[in-house]
């Protein structure tokens, strides 16, 4: 079994951000990046798997400039068997462009299944998986919370807004994955030494044209300051006062 | 003047409050660019195009009725090429969707068979000369990005809850079609659907939401959340990330930065003590009221209103409260 990860350099989230002064892109400075969380999910899933029922091998794959090898490397330590990194040093917001260029890489890999985490934690926009599958004119199942192969079908559970789905997809197909699948192991050490050695490729990538830019980023308008009506179960009736005739929401 | 396309989401044969968010940002699409059509796809089991009508009410002028027995549950590959095929002859200048777990699942396949852009989860939008501005929560809600798509139709799924439905009542002509492929030959295929029970609100459809954390201290004290939900009507009860982890409630609960994105009416956060990954998924809540013990919790700086104290005395007068004033105004 070939498995495709796709997995994506995001800053950590707890940080404190700051727009650059071309207003469209976040000031770098001070960043602490990691691979993105459902990211994480994917390529445990994918380890699980080939682990499992191999034969096979996972590829971790990630699109940007070269400081994506620092991510490209914690995937080879945590087990991927080699790494391709599609290189561009001015990633597009869009995400056709961007699965332009991994359609391409993935066309005739022979993958049984290229998977991605079901959204990027920063931009977030969960588009670039199934759009990646249709390039590819490839079965797609998103947001994958509980996934069995066997042989080359596959079932998959999908959590929906107040709903569980289950869907069954012939191989090769394309997966995006939810959190809670299966925790992402830690890098050993000796798996932190091998990947030193594994393949790491470096191609172009081969962008589509992007016709969904940035204009600009702005911080959100802050939300007036929060008001402290009262302490304890006395300022209760104050609360309902207010939700009724000010914020009228009861 | 220019024609919008909405694609009206049902599910179980109705239609979902998403569907009316849709259809009533396609009408301010329409409405901006001199007043055009809008028309609504809507895809179901049979019977469905009763439902065509309630679009009319929120401003569709046309609705697309593709009914089919094979179709009762979401199928993404004869949904997408269904919409693609509709998007592709009828000229519209953009196509509006809701990013719901089926909207975002189906936005993406749409934009790629056509090659146009496509602006996922937007809280906010207009349209200028040949480009659609999207506005687009990013970093956990910590930046936002402005957006410019370029070409036609330009593709948008709107954020849950971002943009109140508003009627614009007319009658709808309903065209009938069938789907673009045979339904008999989706690669991926709905074996079961299991509904949460259809008494349960739904996170992103619940105009209240009352959320409980670990102040709550134990999983059987969410009876609190829920019978304050429950006095409220139409409340439905999320969780933060540290609960549903614990198995206290259902990962599907979580609100937050991997959980559910939520815009409702009313935000109730009781034991929450406002982490970021928390606050990423609730901060765009119109009103947000917070119970805490902890008078520096950060939830209260996002709050707008705030009570400090003991939430197991609070709650409880809160749910009593509100049934009183319910009677009251009956």
């Amino acid at each position: 079994m070939k498995i495709a990860v796709c997995i994506k350099r995001v800053p950590d989230m707890e940080m404190r951000f700051s727009i650059a002064a071309d207003r469209k892109s976040l000031d770098q400075g001070g960043l602490k990046f990691e691979m993105g969380d459902f990211d994480g999910y994917a390529l445990e899933v994918a380890l699980q798997l080939v682990e499992k029922q191999g034969p096979g091998e996972v590829v971790v794959l990630s699109l940007g400039p070269d400081s994506v090898q620092e991510m490209l490397r914690k995937g080879l330590a945590m087990g991927a068997a080699r790494a391709v990194q599609l290189k561009s040093d001015d990633v597009p917001f869009d995400g056709l462009a961007i699965a332009r260029a991994l359609a391409a890489e993935f066309k005739d890999g022979g993958y049984d299944l290229i998977m991605f985490g079901r959204v990027a934690t920063d931009t977030g926009g969960s588009t670039v998986g199934p759009m990646t599958a249709e390039l590819l004119d490839l079965p797609c199942v998103t947001s994958i919370s509980h996934l069995e192969i066997a042989g080359n079908k596959g079932t998959a559970r999908r959590d929906l807004e107040g709903a569980a789905e289950t869907v069954t997809f012939p191989l090769p197909a394309v997966l995006t994955i939810d959190e809670g699948i299966a925790r992402p192991r830690l890098a050993s050490l000796k798996g932190i030494m091998a990947a030193k050695k594994k393949p790491l490729d470096v191609r172009p990538a081969t962008l589509g044209e992007a016709r969904l830019t940035v204009d600009s980023l702005a911080l959100p308008a802050e939300r007036p300051a929060g008001r402290i009506i009262g302490e304890g179960a006395d300022a209760v009736p104050e609360l309902v006062r207010l939700l009724q005739h000010e914020a009228k929401v009861l | 003047m220019a024609t919008i396309f909405a694609f009206a989401e049902a599910r179980g044969g109705e239609l979902r409050k998403v569907a009316f968010e849709a259809v009533t940002g396609a009408r301010k699409a329409a409405d901006a660019t001199g007043g055009g059509e809008v028309h609504a796809l809507l895809i179901g089991g049979p019977g469905i195009a009763s439902r065509a009508a309630e679009l009319g009410r929120y401003g569709a002028d046309v609705v697309i009725v593709v009914e089919h027995p094979a179709l009762q549950h979401y199928s993404p590959e004869v949904y997408a090429a269904t919409a693609a095929e509709r998007l592709r002859a009828g000229g519209y200048r953009a196509g509006f969707f809701a990013a719901s777990a089926e909207g975002r699942d189906l936005a993406p396949r749409v934009a790629a068979k056509l090659g146009v852009a496509l602006a996922s989860d937007v809280t906010d939008f207009e349209i200028t000369g040949d480009a659609v501005i999207a506005r687009h929560p990013t970093y956990t809600g910590k930046i936002i990005a402005t957006l410019r798509l370029s070409g036609q139709p330009a593709l948008v799924s709107l954020r849950p809850g971002a943009i109140t439905p508003v009627e614009s009542p007319r009658t709808a002509r309903v065209e009938t079609a069938p789907p673009a492929v045979d339904p008999a030959s989706a690669r991926v295929v709905v074996t079961e659907q299991t509904a949460g029970g259809a008494a349960v609100l739904d996170l992103g459809e619940a105009p209240v939401i009352v959320s409980g954390g670990r102040g709550l201290r134990a999983a059987e004290n969410f009876k609190l959340v829920e019978d304050l939900a429950a006095a409220i009507g139409n409340a439905a009860v999320g969780a933060t990330r540290a609960v549903t982890d614990d198995g206290w409630r259902p990962s599907t609960d979580q609100i937050g930065q991997t959980g559910r994105l939520v815009s409702p009416d009313l935000y109730i956060a009781v034991g929450i003590s406002g982490a970021i990954q928390h606050l990423a998924g609730m901060r765009t809540a119109k009103t947000i009221v917070a119970i805490n013990k902890d008078k520096d919790a950060p939830i209260f700086k996002v709050a707008d209103y705030g009570i400090v104290g003991d939430l197991f005395e609070i709650v409880p007068r809160l749910t009593e409260e509100i049934k009183k004033a319910r009677g009251g105004s009956r």
